[in-house]
C-alpha cells in the first residue's frame, strides 16, 4: 500500500474528502467570523496539498511512453465488469496539472466572494476539483460517466446559489444542454458494452464496428462533447452561464470544464470511432471554423465583459476542435500530430488566459458591481497595476507570441494550411478578430479619461488579487516562451493516438 | 561571440524589466540611467559584432539558443543568425535607440509616466533586436508582434487622450491585417519545407518554386508566388505600404521620441528588412516582385504628395516616412535588396534626426505642432536648425549626403531593371521614384522653410520663452547629424557593390541590377559627379527645393494663384499662407478642394474609410445581424434544439 501506487486516487479523494471536511467544519454562520477564516485557510491548504501531490505526479511522469501511467485498477461492480480503473497519459496529465493549479487560485480569488454559506461555497469547489480530476483519469466508461455527471452538481450549485439575478434561468439552460448530451453518451456506452462485455476504454478501442455503428456512436458522443466545448451551434448556454456564475465559477467553467469536451473527443471519439470521426470530420471542421469567425464577430458586439470573454472562449475552443479534426484532410503531408498537439496546447493555454480574464472582470465587479463595458472607462488612471495585468492578458487572449495564447493557435494554423488553404485562412482571421474584440474592450474599459465616480474611487489590486493574477501572468509567459516541456509531455501520446486512428476499425469480411 | 550576442539582446530587456517593475523604487534618474546603460551596452557590443564580421573577416554565425518546442518533426527554435545584414541592422537599431533614450531624458522630463516610457522603449529595443537577429520564422514573428505590441503601448502612451487610444487600436488592428497574411505565408513555408529555419527553407527554395498551391479549385498558383505575396502582406502592414499605411500618420499621437525610433527609423523598416532577408525566396517569383514594386511605387509617390498638404509638423514627416518606405519597397521589387537596406540605414539616421529635431521644435514651442504657428525659428534654435537642415538635405538626396548616395543608387537600380520589361510595371516604378524626388524636396523644404525661415508666426508669449533646448536633446541631434551627413561616402561602395552582405542577400544573375551598376562604379566621388550627368534626380531635387523656396519664401503669393488656376494639379498645391485667413480661404476654394479630396476622400474615406473602416463597419453590421439570432428566450432555445435534433436524426435515417 505505497503512496505512489495510489497517487491518482489521492488526487481525486483528497479534495473531495477535504471538501466534506470543510462542510463539517462550517463557517460558524458568519462569513466574517474567525471560524470562517480558519475554514478558508483549511480550504486553501487542501487545494495546495492537492497541487503538491500533482507536482509529484509531474516529476514521476514519463513522457517517453504512450502507455497509461500510475494505473490503479480494482473491480467495482463485478457482475457488470465495471472497474475502478484510473490512469493517465500525455493527454490527461497536463489537464490534471491545470486543474490542480487553477483551483487554489480560484479559492484565493474567491476569498471574500461568498457572502452567505461560505463553507458550502468552498466545499463545492473542492469537491468539484476532485470530480474533474477523476474525469481526466477514468478509463472505465461507467466510472467516467458517473464522474462526468457528478461534476455538474457542484457547478449547478455554484451558479444556482451564489450566482447573479438570472441564475435559475442560467442553471436550467446549462442543465438542459449538458444533461441531454450526456444521456446519449451513456446510451453509447451501453451499446459498446453490449459488444465488448465490459466498460474498459481499451476494449471499446479494440472492438470492430461498422461504419453505421460508428456514425451513430459518434453522434451520441458529439452531443455530449460539443455542448461542453462548446461548439457552434450548441454554444449559447455558455454566455448565460458565465454571466450568472460567480467569478470563481466562471473561472472553473472556462478554464477546466470546457476542456472536458475536447478531452472527450481525443479520449473517446477519435480512438474508438476512427472511421466515424473521419466521416464527420468535414462537418467538424466547418463547425470549428464557424466558431472561430462567426463567434469572433459576435464577440465584437458584446456590451457585457463576461459575455465578451465567453464568446471569445468559444472562438478559441474552435481551434481545439479544428486541430483535432483536420487529421484526415492533411493527407500526405506530415502535420496531423502538430494539429492535435496544437489543439491540446490551446486547451491548457485557454485555461490560463480565460481564467485570468474572468478574474480580471471579477476584480472590477467586486468594486463596481457591474460587468457592463459602458460603466467603465479610464480604469488605468486609478488602477495602474491592474490595468497593466489586464492589458497583458488581453494581449495573450489576442494570441500575441511570447504568451501561451500564441502557441496552440500557431500550431493549428500551420497544420490547417497543410490541410487546406481556406481552413488556415478562416482560422487566421482570429489574428484580426481576436485582437479587435479584446483590445476594443480594453480601450473602452482601461484607457481614456476617468469615466465616472465609480471609476474615480477604484482602488488598485490588493495583495491577494495581485498574487493570483501575477501567478497566472507568469505561467502564461512561461508557456508562451518555452512550451517545450508541455509539448514533450504530450508528443508520444499524440503520436500513438494518431497511429490508433489511422487504422480502420471496420470489420474485415 | 555567443555570450556577446546574448548580452546585446538581454541588456535592454533587463533594463526594461527593472524600469517597468521597479520604476517607483529606482526613481526617474534610476530608470533613465539603467535603460541608457542597457541600450548603450547593446550598441557598443553591436559595433564589435559588425567589426568582427566586416573588418576582421569573421564568419557569419547561425545557431540555436533553445528549442521552443518540437512537434511532428517540426523544430521550433529560438536562435540567432548573425551575418552582416543582421549586424548592420543591430548597429542601426541600437544607435538610434541610444540617441532616443538620451533625448527622452529631456523630452519627457515633466511627464508623470517617465519610468514607464523608458521601460517601453527599452522593451522595444529588445523586441527589434530579436526580430533582426532571428534565424527562423517563429522568432521573426515573435519580434514582429512584440514590436507591434510596444508600438501599441507607446502610441497610446498618453492614454487619457481619445485620439491617442483610437490611433493605437487602429495601428494594432491594421498591423494585424498584415500579420494575417504573414502567418499564412509562414504556414505555407512550413507546408513545403517542414521547417521554420531560414537556412533549411532557403536551401529548399527551388523545391517550393516548382510546386503549386490550389487556392481556387482549377487554378493552381505557383507556391512561391503565393508564399511571397502572403509574406509581403505582412511587410505591407508593418512597413505601412498602401493600402495598409493608414495607421502610420495617426501613430503620431504618440510622444515624438517614439515617432523617431519606432515609426521612422526602425520598426517600420522591419518589413523591408524581412523581404531582404527572404531574398532567396522572392528572387524565385517575378510575380511577387512585380506586386512589391507596384505597391512600393504607389506608396512612394502618392504618400509623398500628401506630405505637401499637412500642417501638423509631425504628420509631414510621417507622410515623408511613408514615401521613403515606398522607395525602399521599390528597390526590393527591383531585386536591389542591398540598395533597399542601404536606404533603410541612411533613412534611419536622417529621419530619426529629422523627427528628433521636430521634437526639439515642439518642445521649444511648448507642444505646438502646427507649422502655421512656427516660422523663423532659425535664430532661436541654432543647433536644431543646423541639424534639421542636415536631416532635410539628406532626405531630399542633396549631393554628398547619406540620402543622396542611397536614393540615387536606388533610382539608378530601378532604371537598370530592364528585366522588368519595358511594360507598365517598369514605368510605374521608374517614374514614381523619379517624380517622388521632386515631391520629397518640395514637402521637406516647405516644412523646413516654414519652420525655420520666414515670418515668425508664434504668439508673443511663446516667443518670449523661446530658447535652444537642453543638451540632452541637442546632443543626440548632433550625433545623428554626423552619419546623416557623411556616412554615404564610405559605405556606398562596400554595401552596394562590394559584396558587403555576402550570402545574406541572394540575387539571381538575371536580376542583378546592382552588379551591372557596379561595373560602372568608380568610387563615391565619381558617382557624385556622374549623378549630374546621368539622371535627372539631382536636378529634380534641386527643382523641388527651388520650388519650395520660390513658393514659400520668395513669392509666397504664388501658391494661392497656382492652387486656384491648376486646381486639378495636386502636386503643386501648397498651403503656405495658412496664417493668413485670406490665403486659407483662397486655398480652400481651389487647392484645399483638391488637397482635401486626395487626403480626405482618397486617403481617409476611400482607403481608410471604405477599405479599412468600411470593412470594420461591415463587420460590425454583420456581427449585429448575427447577434439577433440569439434572443435569450429559453423556449426559443428549447424549440431550436428540438427542431435541430429532429432534423438531424431524420437526416441520419434518410442517409440509410
Amino acid at each position: 500500500m505505497e503512496f505512489s501506487q495510489h497517487i491518482l486516487s489521492t488526487l481525486i479523494w483528497l479534495p473531495i474528502m477535504g471538501g466534506l471536511g470543510v462542510l463539517a467544519f462550517g463557517d460558524g454562520g458568519d462569513p466574517s467570523s474567525a471560524r470562517a477564516e480558519s475554514m478558508r485557510i483549511l480550504t486553501l491548504a487542501i487545494s495546495l496539498l492537492t497541487f503538491v501531490v500533482s507536482i509529484y505526479l509531474y516529476i514521476g511522469f514519463d513522457g517517453g511512453t504512450a502507455a497509461m501511467q500510475f494505473v490503479e485498477r480494482a473491480a467495482w461492480i463485478e457482475a457488470l465488469h465495471v472497474e475502478y480503473y484510473l490512469g493517465i497519459d500525455g493527454i490527461s496529465a497536463p489537464l490534471i496539472l491545470l486543474t490542480t493549479f487553477i483551483t487554489p487560485l480560484v479559492i484565493l480569488a474567491g476569498w471574500k466572494s461568498a457572502d452567505s454559506r461560505a463553507a458550502q461555497y468552498f466545499a463545492a469547489f473542492l469537491i468539484l476539483e476532485g470530480l474533474m480530476l477523476g474525469v481526466f483519469m477514468a478509463l472505465d466508461a461507467v466510472l467516467f460517466y458517473v464522474l462526468w455527471e457528478a461534476m455538474l452538481v457542484p457547478m449547478f450549485l455554484i451558479i444556482g446559489i451564489w450566482g447573479g439575478e438570472r441564475r435559475v434561468y442560467a442553471t436550467l439552460k446549462f442543465f438542459l444542454y449538458t444533461f441531454l448530451g450526456s444521456v446519449l453518451m451513456l446510451v453509447a456506452f451501453i451499446y459498446l458494452y453490449g459488444k465488448t462485455g465490459d466498460f474498459n476504454f481499451f476494449s471499446f478501442q479494440e472492438v470492430s464496428l461498422t461504419l453505421t455503428e460508428q456514425k451513430y456512436l459518434f453522434i451520441a458522443f458529439l452531443l455530449a462533447f460539443a455542448v461542453k466545448v462548446p461548439m457552434w451551434p450548441v454554444h449559447t448556454w455558455l454566455p448565460d452561464a458565465h454571466v450568472e456564475a460567480p467569478t470563481g465559477g466562471s473561472v472553473i467553467l472556462a478554464a477546466i470544464m470546457l476542456k472536458m469536451g475536447g478531452y472527450g473527443f481525443v479520449r473517446l471519439s477519435l480512438p474508438m470511432l476512427p472511421d466515424g470521426s473521419e466521416y464527420f470530420s468535414g462537418m467538424m471542421i466547418a463547425l470549428s471554423l464557424i466558431a472561430i469567425a462567426y463567434i469572433g464577430l459576435v464577440a465584437l458586439m458584446q456590451k457585457d465583459m463576461k459575455k465578451l470573454i465567453a464568446y471569445s472562449s468559444i472562438a478559441h475552443m474552435g481551434f481545439v476542435t479544428l486541430g483535432f479534426f483536420i487529421v484526415w484532410s492533411i493527407g500526405t503531408h506530415s502535420g496531423a500530430v502538430l494539429g492535435i498537439t496544437g489543439g491540446l496546447v490551446q486547451m491548457i493555454s485557454h485555461g490560463l488566459i480565460s481564467g485570468a480574464m474572468f478574474l480580471c472582470v471579477g476584480v472590477l465587479y467586486d468594486r463596481v458591481h457591474s460587468r457592463q463595458i459602458g460603466d467603465y472607462g479610464g480604469v488605468a488612471n486609478t488602477m495602474p497595476v491592474f490595468s497593466a495585468l489586464m492589458v497583458f492578458f488581453a494581449m495573450a487572449n489576442a494570441g500575441l507570441p511570447g504568451t501561451s495564447g500564441f502557441v496552440g493557435e500557431f500550431m493549428v494554423i500551420i497544420a490547417s494550411f497543410k490541410a487546406n488553404f481556406w481552413f488556415a485562412f478562416v482560422a487566421a482571421s482570429t489574428l484580426v478578430l481576436g485582437a479587435a474584440y479584446t483590445l476594443w474592450m480594453v480601450k473602452r474599459v482601461i484607457y481614456g479619461e476617468v469615466a465616472n465616480n465609480n471609476v474615480a474611487e477604484l482602488e488598485d489590486l490588493n495583495p491577494r488579487e495581485f498574487v493570483v493574477l501575477g501567478i497566472l501572468a507568469v505561467s502564461v509567459l512561461i508557456v508562451g516562451l518555452w512550451p517545450a516541456p508541455l509539448v514533450d509531455m504530450m508528443s508520444v501520446t499524440v503520436e500513438q493516438l494518431l497511429e490508433t486512428i489511422s487504422h480502420s476499425k471496420l470489420p474485415v469480411n | 561571440m555567443h555570450s556577446i550576442h546574448l548580452t546585446i539582446v538581454l541588456a535592454p530587456l533587463a533594463a526594461a524589466i527593472i524600469a517597468g517593475l521597479f520604476g517607483r523604487q529606482i526613481g526617474r534618474a534610476g530608470a533613465h540611467w539603467i535603460t541608457i546603460l542597457g541600450v548603450g551596452a547593446s550598441f557598443v557590443l553591436s559595433v564589435m559584432v559588425l567589426k568582427h564580421l566586416y573588418w576582421d573577416g569573421g564568419a557569419a554565425e547561425n545557431y540555436g539558443l533553445y528549442v521552443w518546442a518540437v512537434s511532428d518533426g517540426l523544430r521550433m527554435e529560438v536562435g540567432f543568425l548573425i551575418d552582416r545584414l543582421t549586424a548592420l541592422m543591430m548597429v542601426v537599431v541600437t544607435f538610434v535607440s541610444l540617441m532616443v533614450h538620451i533625448y527622452t531624458v529631456g523630452y519627457m522630463k515633466d511627464d508623470p509616466g517617465y519610468q514607464r516610457f523608458f521601460s517601453y522603449i527599452s522593451l522595444f529595443t529588445f523586441s527589434m533586436l530579436m526580430l533582426v537577429m532571428s534565424n527562423n520564422f517563429l522568432q521573426l514573428f515573435f519580434g514582429w508582434e512584440a514590436v507591434g505590441l510596444v508600438s501599441y503601448l507607446l502610441i497610446g502612451f498618453w492614454y487619457t487622450k481619445e485620439s491617442a487610444i483610437f490611433a493605437n487600436l487602429k495601428a494594432f488592428l491594421v498591423n494585424r491585417v498584415g500579420d494575417f497574411g504573414f502567418i499564412l505565408g509562414i504556414a505555407g513555408v512550413v507546408m513545403f519545407t517542414n521547417s521554420l529555419d531560414y537556412a533549411t527553407v532557403f536551401a529548399s527554395a527551388d523545391l517550393i518554386a516548382s510546386q503549386n498551391i490550389v487556392v481556387f479549385s482549377g487554378t493552381p498558383w505557383n507556391a512561391m508566388s503565393v508564399i511571397c505575396i502572403l509574406l509581403f502582406i505582412g511587410a505591407m502592414g508593418k512597413s505601412a505600404q498602401a493600402p495598409l499605411h493608414v495607421w502610420l500618420p495617426d501613430s503620431m499621437e504618440g510622444p515624438t521620441p517614439i515617432s523617431a525610433l519606432i515609426h521612422a527609423a526602425t520598426m517600420v523598416t522591419a518589413g523591408i528588412f524581412m523581404v531582404a532577408r527572404m531574398s532567396p525566396l522572392f528572387e524565385l517569383s517575378e510575380t511577387a516582385l512585380a506586386v512589391v514594386i507596384v505597391i512600393g511605387a504607389f506608396t512612394a509617390f502618392f504618400m509623398g504628395l500628401l506630405g505637401i498638404v499637412q500642417n501638423d509638423i509631425k504628420r509631414v514627416v510621417a507622410y515623408s516616412t511613408l514615401s521613403q518606405l515606398g522607395y525602399m519597397t521599390v528597390a526590393l521589387g527591383a531585386s536591389a535588396y542591398s540598395a533597399a537596406i542601404f536606404h533603410l540605414m541612411t533613412h534611419a539616421f536622417f529621419k530619426a534626426l529629422l523627427f528628433l529635431a521636430v521634437g526639439s521644435v515642439i518642445i521649444a514651442l511648448h507642444h505646438e505642432q502646427d507649422i502655421r504657428k512656427m516660422g523663423g525659428l532659425r535664430k532661436y534654435l541654432p543647433i536644431t536648425y543646423w541639424t534639421a537642415l542636415i536631416g532635410s538635405v539628406a532626405l531630399i538626396g542633396f549631393p554628398g549626403t547619406a540620402g543622396f548616395f542611397s536614393k540615387d543608387a536606388l533610382i539608378e537600380a530601378v532604371r537598370y531593371s530592364h528585366w522588368l520589361g519595358q511594360g507598365p510595371v517598369y514605368w510605374i516604378a521608374y517614374l514614381s521614384v523619379l517624380l517622388g524626388v521632386f515631391v520629397t524636396a518640395l514637402y521637406t523644404f516647405r516644412m523646413f522653410f516654414l519652420v525655420f525661415h520666414g515670418k515668425e508666426r508664434m504668439d508673443d508669449d511663446v516667443k518670449s520663452h523661446l530658447h535652444e533646448t537642453s543638451w540632452v536633446i541637442t546632443g543626440p541631434l548632433i550625433l545623428l547629424a554626423i552619419p546623416a551627413a557623411i556616412i554615404g561616402w564610405f559605405t556606398i561602395e562596400p554595401v552596394l557593390f562590394g559584396g558587403f552582405f555576402g550570402d545574406a542577400i541572394v540575387v539571381t544573375s538575371a536580376h542583378d541590377v546592382l552588379g551591372r551598376m557596379g561595373e560602372e562604379f568608380h568610387g563615391s566621388w565619381e558617382f557624385l559627379k556622374h549623378s549630374f550627368v546621368t539622371g535627372p534626380a539631382v536636378y529634380l531635387a534641386a527643382a523641388g527645393v527651388f520650388t519650395a523656396w520660390f513658393l514659400y519664401l520668395k513669392r509666397p503669393e504664388i501658391p494661392a494663384k497656382i492652387a486656384t488656376r491648376f486646381s486639378s494639379v495636386y502636386t503643386l498645391l501648397e498651403r503656405k499662407y495658412y496664417f493668413d485667413d485670406l490665403w486659407i480661404k483662397g486655398f480652400a476654394a481651389g487647392g484645399r478642394r483638391i488637397g482635401q479630396f486626395l487626403w480626405i476622400r482618397g486617403d481617409e474615406q476611400l482607403i481608410d474609410g471604405i477599405l479599412v473602416n468600411g470593412t470594420a463597419n461591415s463587420v460590425v453590421r454583420l456581427a449585429a445581424t448575427l447577434r439577433q439570432l440569439q434572443t435569450g428566450y429559453l423556449y426559443h432555445y428549447a424549440f431550436a434544439m428540438i427542431i435541430a435534433l429532429t432534423s438531424f436524426l431524420g437526416w441520419l435515417l434518410w442517409l440509410h
